[in-house]
Parts: structure tokens; sequence; C-alpha cells
């Protein structure tokens, strides 16, 4: 690997720590974002000629917060910044921080960082966009590109969301356990949106989108490590690696959807399957169940299963049933409908859905099922109906041309 | 005598390399395990799941199971190699080829095997 490439990676690595250090040292955002870039194109200049140091993080912190005093002291008397050889020292010094960082504080400032980017008055889309760019490191352009905007747009829509957070004010004391506990639950919540965002293919281009996956998954893993033995937030993480797994298996050449159950398995990733499997046996072991949990438990199923006709459908319908006891919502049952249509037939997944229609009827998904459903049970001109209404809601190109597919499946027979 | 190769380095820094970088490395370590393989010095390679799925447990007349590996260390075991070597020049050698094809930063620890069974799990 070239060395610009490792210098790339050790920055995405050290960033959400090296930021959460530096917002907590400026308490401002913007000047924490200064003295990170700073940092880097320092690091970019000085690992190269003398080697990159132990712990790029503790470097990052270090010469971050000065290069922001110097910024500092050269508006206020102009003095001219310290000769390079000043920064040959930071090696020494470094030990030094790096036992001030004590874990603890490390802990909460990343759950703090977080925090702030997920304030619940901010859209779920402009609290996404923040974590990205201020945790994650992406930039604004690659943000805009995922969310199907102009560059110019996003720039604004960050900028309003960051003045709206840095009023504020989350406290900088190490928050109580009740009060860590919700953080950390916010702070998943966005985690899950993230990925779903990126999984969901609402627009923009499969590449594009798969990075929100990847940054959702490296933060999740991030909270693992930060809060090893919350099950829930190991589900989570489950839940994502798992869904991800698939990523390669979901759009064909042209393109278009390709369901569960007709996607090649040999395609689906084993790297990040056995990771999520083992991450759930781990969760399970705390017998505290939580949506996240069951939510990836239903994912290892399909996992499991080599061949979609191997898939354990009644495990599935108990592991929904238990999700919505956990988190009654109409979106779950219509999800549990497809479950029960395998185990007791269609007409009994029909009237399972038959409820959810005032609730659901701006939703692609409930009319997919319910054309899908019809459509097994010959009910060719009810099926056409829900077909047509999905076709109206289909979010994406890939969506509709699935639609149009199985609407030629009635036009045939 | 065998030696084992432990391959220690940043977890932070290597999640982070994208899919192709994480490829090109293997594939530069790939080059290198074949030459050992032809030369019959190859034993077994291990390459670690991330620590956040390990377990651990303490020992004692009461176990504890643990979520994770508890000490805080700025780089982990991530994998191993065990390769036969007639000296310990010889096995200083292997590693430096394999850390001229994984270029990233971290370290090996070279350390001779006392007990060596192959065991019999089928891949």
């Amino acid at each position: 690997m070239s060395q610009i490439a490792w210098i790339d990676a050790a920055l995405r690595g050290a960033r959400p720590q090296a930021m959460a250090a530096l917002v907590r040292h400026f308490r401002d955002l913007d000047l924490a974002e200064e003295a990170f870039q700073e940092a880097s194109l320092r690091a970019l200049k000085n690992w190269p000629e003398k080697g990159p140091p132990r712990d790029p993080a503790a470097w990052l912190i270090f010469v971050g917060r000065n290069a922001a005093l110097d910024g500092v002291r050269k508006k206020k008397s102009e003095r001219p910044l310290p000769p390079e050889e000043v920064l040959s020292d930071v090696e020494d010094a470094e030990s030094a921080i790096v036992e001030q960082l004590d874990d603890a504080h490390y802990r909460d400032d990343i759950l703090r960082l977080l925090f702030i980017c997920c304030h619940p008055e901010l859209p779920a889309t402009q609290q996404i966009g923040l974590a990205l760019r201020i945790v994650c490191g992406l930039s604004v352009k690659q943000i805009a590109r995922a969310f199907l905007v102009g560059d110019s747009a996003m720039e604004q829509r960050i900028t309003r969301a960051k003045s709206r957070v840095a009023g504020a004010d989350v406290p900088f004391e190490p928050p109580g356990p009740v009060e860590r506990a919700e953080r950390l639950a916010a702070v998943a919540t966005v985690i899950y949106l993230m990925f779903n965002e990126g999984y969901s293919a609402t627009g923009g281009t499969a590449h594009v989108r798969a990075s929100l996956c990847d940054e959702a998954i490296r933060l999740a893993r991030l909270l693992v490590h930060l809060f090893p033995g919350s099950a829930e937030i190991m589900g989570l993480t489950a839940l994502l690696l798992l869904q991800h797994s698939r990523t390669p298996a979901r759009l064909d050449e042209h393109g278009e959807i390709v369901l569960l159950e007709g996607q090649d398995r040999s395609l689906w990733d084993r790297d990040l399957m056995g990771e999520g499997f083992a991450l759930l046996d781990k969760a399970l072991r705390h017998r505290a169940p939580g949506p996240y949990q069951v939510q990836a438990a239903i994912a290892a199923i399909h996992a499991h299963a080599k061949r979609a006709e191997d898939t354990d459908w009644v495990e599935i319908d108990g592991l929904y049933a238990t999700l919505e006891r956990l988190q009654p919502s109409p979106v779950i049952t219509l999800n549990r409908a497809v479950a029960v249509s395998k185990v007791r037939g269609a007409e009994a997944a029909l009237a399972m859905i038959e409820p959810l229609a005032k609730d659901l009827s701006g939703y692609f998904y409930f009319f997919g099922v319910r054309g899908a459903l019809l459509l097994q049970l010959g009910r060719h001109d009810e099926a056409r109906v829900a077909f047509d209404r999905a076709l109206a809601l289909a979010n994406t190109p890939a969506e509709a041309a699935h639609i149009r597919s199985q609407i030629d499946r009635l036009t045939e027979t | 005598m065998l030696y084992a190769i432990l391959c220690y380095d940043s977890e932070a820094v290597v999640s982070s390399w994208t899919k192709e970088q994480d490829a090109a490395v293997t594939g530069k370590l790939e080059v290198v395990t074949d030459r050992l393989a032809r030369d019959g010095r190859l034993g077994p390679v291990v390459r670690l799941m991330p620590t956040t799925t390990a377990t651990t447990l303490r020992k004692g007349k009461e176990t504890v199971v643990l979520d994770g590996p508890f000490a805080e260390t700025k780089e982990q075991l991530l994998g191993f190699f065990i390769v036969d070597c007639a000296s310990l020049e010889q096995a200083i050698e292997t590693a430096r080829d394999l850390g001229r094809a994984n270029s990233s930063n971290g370290s090996y620890e070279i350390r001779p095997l006392r007990v060596f069974r192959p065991g019999s799990v089928a891949t």
C-alpha cells in the first residue's frame, strides 16, 4: 500500500477520537474542524519523512491544539509560526497526552460528538449529514452526491445544522448512567438511519450510497469498542453487517433490484456475515433482547439459508412477532406478513395486512406486498390496482422496474 | 524450528482500509506465503476477526465471561503465520518479506513454538 493510502486510512481511523477531543478542548465545532484540518495537513507533510506516529489520534490532537493556538496568536500579534522542528518533539510529548486521554473521557467525548450531531430538532437527514461531515469526515461533495442534491445546497444545509447544534448546550461533564444510555440510544438510531439511507437506494449511484453503509458500520463498530457490554449495540452492528453482506447480490447487471429469494447467495460477503454472526452470538448471551438484536436474528436466519427454499420462515415469523411486541409498527406487521404468507399462505397474510391500509396508504412496499399476495391468490384485477398504486409511489427506477415486471406477469396469465 | 509470526497493528487503521486496499495487501502477502508453501515451510495462517467480536474468559474458581479484550493497547493482535525456519535469522528475514508486502505500520512479534498440533479441523 502506498504511503499516502496508509496515511489516509490512519487519518480516517483517528478522526472520531481526535475530533471528539478537539471539540472538548475548543468547545466549538468549527474551530475543532479547522484544527483537525491543519493537523491532517501537517501529518501529510510530517509522517512520510519522520515515519508515522505510534498513536495517530494522540498526535493529531496534540498538533491540532497547538496549530489552532498558533492561529489565534497569529491573528493577535502576527507572530510567525513556530519552525517545523518544534513538531519533531511531538513524539515525546505524545506519550504524556495518551495518558491524559483516559478511556472514560474518550468514550464520553466520542459519544458527545455523535450526540451533538443527532440533535432532536434537526430532521433525520440533517443529523445524518452532520455526522457524516463532522465525525466521518466525508466531504460536502460526497454527502451531496449521496443525497442527490447540489453541493451548495448541501453546504447550506450543513452550515445551518451546525449553527443549530452550536446553540444547543450539550454539557461537557461526564453524563450519568441514564443520560449516557439515552445518548447511546439516540446515536444508535442515527447510525441505523445512516445505514438505511445508504441501503434503501432512494437515489444516487450504488457506489456513493454504499459508502454511507460503510461509514455507518464503522461508527457502529466504534460504539461496540466504547460500550463493549451493550447487547443492543452489538445487535445493531450485527444487523448492519448481515444486511450489508448481501449488497453485492442486491442489484443485477442492469441495476435492477434482485429480491432476497432470487439473489445469488454465492455473492454474499462471507467476512461481513461471519462478523455479524459472532456479534449476534455475543449479544444474545446477555439475555437482554431488544429490537436491533431481533432484527439481526432475522437477518441471520436468511444468511444461514444456503438456498432461498431452506429459509426457516416459522422462526422468522416468531421473531417478527417478538419485534411487534417490542416495537409495534405497521411496517413490522407488513414484514411479518411476508413470513406468514410462507408459513400459512397468502390468504392469512392478506388478512393480516388489510388493517394496515390506512396507515400505509403512501407506502410503496405496502402495495408491492399486497399486489404480490393477490397475484399468488389469482386475484389479478385487484393485484393490478395494487401494483399501479405501487408504481406511482416508487422511489427509484429500480423499484419501478421491479413492479413493472410484476405487472408483466399479470398480463401473461 | 517452527516460529509464529504474530501480526500486531492498529485495528482502527486496518479497518479503515478500503476493500481495494485490503485486497491489494492480501494479494501481496499471498505472493510471499505461496513461495513459503512451495518451499514446504508454511504452516497455518490465521486472520482474526475484529476485537469487537472477542470474548474473554477470566480463569479462576468462578470463571467470568467478559465482552471484548480489555487491555487498552495501541496495537492489537490481528492474525499470525506459522513458518518453519532454520534459524532466528531466517525467521526475521521471512517477517521482513511479509512486512515489505504489507507496508502498513505495526509490528511482527516472532516467537518460537513450543507445542504445535496441526489439529483436525476441516476448512
